[in-house]
């Protein structure tokens, strides 16, 4: 999986995220740099296209002063972490009992149906990944889903069309 | 209409700006605290106050707080649990996206009451924006003095950031929130030790849930003793609970301690009664680990007594007809819901966040959802109930941490008392995929 040639490549950072990941490490106290790391992977994942490749997590173990294996065991367990590459735009859907409750697999179906794809997959002109998600605290306000920072609430079919329609406008 | 308290400000325009916040009262708890008040005499308070932890487990959080060692010239952590990811969970949220100060000053003063000088909001990762907000917040708490060095000359230091998980229900559990916090997988530890003793970086430390930390706000202006007369019996103060599934109104609500259930479902102050007039089925009060009721005993307890919203009341009964208040999480489902499919889902859900550090969660919580994934599809048989009796049996108190218990129950409570409608999934194997079972029957009461 690791692939040594690419350890020197050129995965940078933008100089004001490096200051901003100054500011967090420096939330810290002396040595205990690596607490930053779940931060410093969102991070990441915003700049370099929404995954986390192994260069990536290089990169990061090096800022971090700690070994690969670090980011990996870390960048493996969480969920929102993607370790292979997904769409330009990222669709995690609440499919938990209290969104189930308020219709979430029926609008879960159509965007399946709508997008052709199933959970875990992305559309073939890499528009969407949809990524089905385990409760996202909006239990109230299903059937729910969220982009990026956004929860998008309360959705129906036709709110979905109009979200989707959006996002492949705006990244088209 | 109840007293409010965490919800008192929430609409006032503005309050999640300090210039707002500030006028309406804010920040003179810290004031009061540290100009009149030694960190002993705010944990009396809190004692006083009866306060439990509104996380989930309920422990008094005064009595939590005295459990802290306090080796000389080593750091005290005070950690928020923000991490909210019990299904039905969403009150947290509400107040930290609402009222950032109030968490803020909740934090002050129990940071000065256990003499920590960093303190840390630990955040689901989902909830991003949250953590700007918190961060602005905080900000404006720093320039206006409230944090930083020598808090008001009062020789007081405290500097408070956020930090986000990113996707893990376990990180709720507090030593798992620990270990995300010093950037490791979040995997449980074994206690003891407690995190009172050994908690982040091996330092004594206390985790408290958001809103428990936010009532100490009202528990310091007004009196611990003040506090104690709102709620009933043990259960004082009032407790924040987000509402959802079949209900006309979801959302969040802070009641009194004590309210009776069926005035929080059915008022229009409330829940406002099942959506579109359909029949109750079942309801799950405290968030999706603790057992299921069954509409028959969800306004009252099997002694016919009124349920009403309180540690001791929603648990009346124990596991045999009752449940817990847990973290809040008020889960209600309509007749024209199928219970079978939601254990399987639930436990999907806890088969997806365990940790995979025991082998009777890791395994069993698996092997549950798949016995469920087949009895919800008709292809289960007669003896899958008692197998997975059997299981979530052998998975309760059978692990590192609780998640095992939380996955066990509501397969649990689900079979105690939706028997016949498993039984029902397993003989009409064709005619469950096509309808729902409808009400369970109520039993017959043994005279
Ligand atoms: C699997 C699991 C998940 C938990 N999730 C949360 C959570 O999201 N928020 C929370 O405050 N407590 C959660 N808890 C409870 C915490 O471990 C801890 O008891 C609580 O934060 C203590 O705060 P309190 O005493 O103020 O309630 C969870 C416990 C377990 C076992
Ligand atoms: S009970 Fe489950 S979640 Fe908790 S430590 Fe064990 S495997 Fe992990
Ligand atoms: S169940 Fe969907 S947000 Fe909680």
């Amino acid at each position: 999986m690791h692939n040594m040639e690419t350890t020197e490549s050129n995965i940078q950072f933008k100089p004001e995220t490096l200051k901003e990941i100054d500011r967090i490490i420096k939330q810290f106290p002396e040595g205990k740099q690596k607490s930053a790391i779940l931060r410093i992977l969102h991070m990441a994942q915003e700049e370099f296209g929404n995954w986390l490749s192994v260069d990536v997590m290089d990169y990061v173990s090096r800022l971090l002063h700690i070994q690969p294996i670090e980011v990996y065991e870390v960048a493996s367990f969480y969920s929102m972490y993607n370790l292979n590459p997904v769409g330009k735009v990222v669709i995690e859907f609440c499919h938990t009992g209290p969104c189930c409750l308020v219709g979430a697999e029926k609008i879960l179906k159509h965007i399946e149906t709508t997008l052709n794809i199933k959970p875990g997959e992305t559309t073939s002109d890499g528009m969407f990944t949809l990524k089905a998600a385990e409760c996202l605290g909006a239990c109230g306000y299903g059937p729910m889903l969220q982009i990026g920072e956004t929860f998008y609430e309360n959705l129906t079919e036709e709110k979905v069309d109009n979200l989707l329609l959006t996002f492949r406008t705006m990244h088209s | 209409m109840g007293r409010k308290i965490l919800l008192e400000k929430i609409n006032v325009e503005g309050i999640n700006t300090y210039d707002v916040y500030r006028k309406e009262g804010g920040y003179e708890a810290v004031e009061k605290a540290l100009k009149k008040m030694t960190p002993d005499e705010v944990v009396e308070e809190v004692k006083k106050s009866g306060l439990r932890g509104r996380g989930g487990a309920g422990f008094p959080a005064g009595m939590k707080w005295s459990f802290i060692a306090k080796p000389e010239g080593v750091p005290r952590y005070l950690l928020c649990n923000a991490d909210e990811s019990e299904p039905g969970t969403f009150k947290d949220r509400y107040l930290m996206e609402k009222n950032p100060h109030l968490l803020i000053e909740g934090m002050i003063l129990s940071s000065y009451a256990l003499g920590c000088n960093t303190s840390y909001i630990y955040i689901r990762g989902e909830f991003m924006w949250i953590l700007r907000i918190l961060e602005k917040a905080i900000a404006e708490a720093y320039s206006n003095g409230w944090l930083g060095k020598n808090i008001k000359g009062s020789g007081f230091n405290l500097d408070l950031y956020v930090t986000p998980g990113a996707g893990a229900y376990i990180c709720g559990e507090e030593t798992a929130l620990i270990e995300s916090l010093e950037g490791k997988r979040g995997n449980p530890r074994m206690k003891p030790p407690f995190p009172a003793v050994k908690g982040l970086w091996q330092c004594p430390s206390v985790v408290n849930n958001v809103e428990t930390l936010a009532s100490v706000v009202s528990i310091i202006n007004n009196g611990g003793d003040e506090y104690a007369k709102i709620g009933i019996g043990r259960s004082t103060g009032t407790k924040l609970i987000s509402a959802c599934g079949n209900i006309t109104k979801p959302g969040v609500y802070e009641i009194e301690l004590g309210l009776s259930v069926e005035e929080f479902l059915y008022s229009d102050e409330y829940c406002g009664g099942i959506k579109g007039g359909k029949r109750l089925k079942a309801c799950v009060p405290g968030g999706s680990s603790v057992p299921i009721l069954p509409h028959y005993l969800v306004t009252k307890t099997a002694a016919g007594e009124q349920r009403l919203m309180s540690y001791e009341s929603l648990a009346d009964g124990g596991f045999a007809t009752g449940s817990m208040l847990g973290s809040g999480g008020f889960i209600v489902f309509d007749e024209d819901q199928c219970i079978v499919r939601n254990t399987w889902n639930f436990t999907r859900f806890y088969h997806h966040e365990s940790c995979g550090q025991c082998s009777p969660c890791r395994e069993g919580t698996g092997w549950m959802e798949k016995v469920l994934h087949r009895i919800e599809n008709g292809h289960g048989h007669m003896h899958d109930i008692d197998l997975l009796w059997d299981v979530q049996r052998k998975i309760e108190g059978n692990t590192i941490c609780p998640l095992g218990d939380a996955a066990a129950w509501p397969v649990a409570a689900a079979i105690r008392h939706f028997r016949e409608e498993f039984e029902w999934h397993i003989n009409e194997p064709i005619k469950c995929l096509e309808k729902n079972y409808g009400l369970v029957k109520e039993p017959e009461l043994a005279v």
